[in-house]
């Protein structure tokens, strides 16, 4: 059976968590179809048909412009008897969308996937990453949430897949869009960045925050925060890594003035090297991190920017 | 207006869980259990709608074991007006809760519906979601911001990137986030007054929901641990071992 991948988007531009989503996808099926749903989307549809290997569903209709979940669900339900796999990526676009749509179809849901053994076997985590569950469904269609960070980026196809125009399905008219603020960054994506730093309390102000900044800067990095950090205003809430946060999992992760509470280790513990500098040699930090450094952060770090501009 | 709540018993937040040696669930045994924190955040925001005037009655409910009753009088020690129990001794999918809540839901028509984001031990992120899709009603999940109005909840959610403001039809159902509010500490005069607030059973049978369920749980696994590390001495050591034993810079 197909495998059906909803490509999350913002505005003209694919998310470029679809490459990972591509190459869990093709652990299930050969026949990959994207569902590119939106208001005025025909650009968004060529650039998915880089990714489907049988079609792209396009979805064009008002009600669909600002991708509410209200509106998908009805849309992702009259699809599922055709699809074995319905996938998204669990950010909070698919966490919002999924389970919804799964309820209407009546299918089970399995939320962050992280390793798929068969196309009925599926291990997850649990527990703030403290347990992996392994999981079997044999369920008709199975609606799935991806982990990205723990698939590989595939490659976009050479050539394009057809794009097949659907119908809308009705609209519901049970929410409405009233706006949006997004954080302004020209820093890379948090999720796929391939250095983060985050800062936690130990930062002490949000001056100081700036620190992390300008080492991110320095190793062309991502910025994250624990939650002490965010909740003391030093960082934004969508910079916060952790169990209710973001899960990452870059090539290296330095954490900055951060103890290391269970929740915070569940989103970041699969990163390939991870450094902490911290003045406190208990914190549970060291435990997980490959070079520790004890000593004062403001100390250290201005130290180690310096360091790298060598 | 009414506002329901539902809560759920999870291991609590500080402890550190180990599968067990057969690998057949978690070692919950003798864990201290509690509220899920952003039950607790739920709980919190109904009780303040209360007090603002803008709901008269406040309802918790949980689906569980016969202990869940400790985190339901907790609830009502937060404020909650009553409780309702639905019993049950396995563990239930997230669907097949939505199923069970639904059917409260139907019963005791709320204008709000109020979900923690997701439960601390499954993680699901599911069950309201799933819950606004049965009943029909608009969805503000992941709220770090409500605003009630007579027709309406004004809802900011927060979203990969940053905020996002939906307005949504009552009634409606709303998921928190953590920075929604801070929930309070029950004072012990309430923590009495909550033993008295009435408090109804059920079975699932008297709901009569089919739970059968549709994914087995093969094995829980510990994660790979990652190898001890090591500590190093200077930031000129730690900058050569990024470089040349890491090679990640």
């Amino acid at each position: 059976m197909a495998v059906l991948i909803i490509a999350e988007h913002k505005n003209d531009k694919l998310n470029a968590n679809i490459a990972n989503v591509v190459q869990a996808a093709s652990q299930l099926s050969d026949e990959i179809d994207v569902l590119v749903a939106g208001k005025q989307c025909q650009a968004l549809a060529q650039q998915a048909a880089l990714w489907a290997s049988r079609a792209v569903l396009l979805a064009d209709a008002d009600h669909y412009e600002h991708q509410l979940a209200e509106e998908l669900a009805p849309l992702l339900q009259s699809l599922a008897a055709d699809y074995s796999h319905i996938l998204c990526a669990a950010g909070t676009f698919g966490k919002n969308l999924l389970p919804r749509a799964a309820a209407l179809a009546d299918a089970p849901c399995l939320s962050d996937v992280c390793q798929i053994e068969s196309a009925q076997i599926f291990v997850r985590p649990i527990y703030a990453g403290n347990a992996l569950a392994k999981v079997r469904c044999a369920e008709a269609c199975i609606f799935i949430t991806l982990r990205s960070s723990s698939f590989d980026a595939a490659q976009a196809q050479d050539s394009t897949a057809p794009i097949r125009s659907i119908e809308a399905s009705p609209a519901q008219n049970l929410s409405s869009f009233i706006g949006q603020e997004l954080a302004e960054s020209e820093r890379p994506e948090l999720a796929a960045a391939r250095v983060v730093v985050s800062g936690g309390r130990g930062m002490g102000s949000a001056e100081n925050f700036a620190l992390s900044y300008e080492l991110a800067d320095q190793l062309n990095g991502a910025v994250g925060a624990s939650r002490a950090a965010v909740d003391a205003g030093f960082a934004a809430n969508d910079m916060q890594v952790g169990q209710t946060g973001k899960i990452v999992a870059p090539e290296l992760y330095i954490a900055v003035g951060i103890s290391g509470a269970i929740q915070h280790l569940a989103g970041m513990k699969d990163s390939k090297v991870i450094v902490a500098i911290n003045k406190d040699e208990d914190a549970p930090i060291f435990q997980v991190a490959d070079y520790g450094l004890v000593a004062d952060l403001f100390d250290a770090v201005p130290e180690l920017i310096e360091a790298l501009k060598k | 207006m009414k506002i329901l709540v539902a809560i759920k018993r999870v291991v609590d937040y500080n402890v550190k869980v180990r599968p067990l040696e057969d690998g057949s669930d978690v070692d919950l045994r003798n864990c201290k259990m509690s509220i899920n924190p952003f039950c607790e955040i739920a709980v919190e925001q109904a009780v303040r709608l209360k007090e603002a005037g803008q709901a008269s009655e406040v309802v918790v409910l949980s689906i569980g074991e016969n202990k869940a009753v400790e985190q339901l009088r907790a609830a009502m020690a937060i404020g909650a007006d009553r409780a309702i129990h639905v019993v049950c001794d396995s563990k239930l999918e997230p669907l097949a809760i939505a199923k069970c809540l639904q059917k409260l839901v139907d019963e005791e028509k709320p204008q709000l519906v109020i979900l923690g984001k997701q439960s601390i031990d499954g993680d699901n992120n599911q069950v309201g979601q799933m819950l606004a899709g049965l009943c029909g009603m608009g969805q503000g999940t992941f709220a770090s911001k409500l605003e009630l109005g007579d027709s309406s909840v004004t809802v900011t959610r927060e979203i990969d990137g940053g905020l996002e403001t939906l307005e949504l039809k009552l009634p409606a159902l709303i998921t928190t986030d953590l920075r929604l509010n801070e929930p309070r500490f029950a004072a012990l005069p309430n923590i009495m007054k909550a033993k008295k607030k009435p408090l109804k059973s059920l079975t699932l049978d008297e709901l009569g929901v089919d739970c059968t369920a549709r994914s087995e749980l093969l094995e829980v696994m510990t994660p790979p641990t990652r190898k001890a590390g090591i500590k190093v001495a200077s930031v000129d050591e730690l900058v050569d071992k990024l470089k040349n034993e890491a090679k990640v810079i």
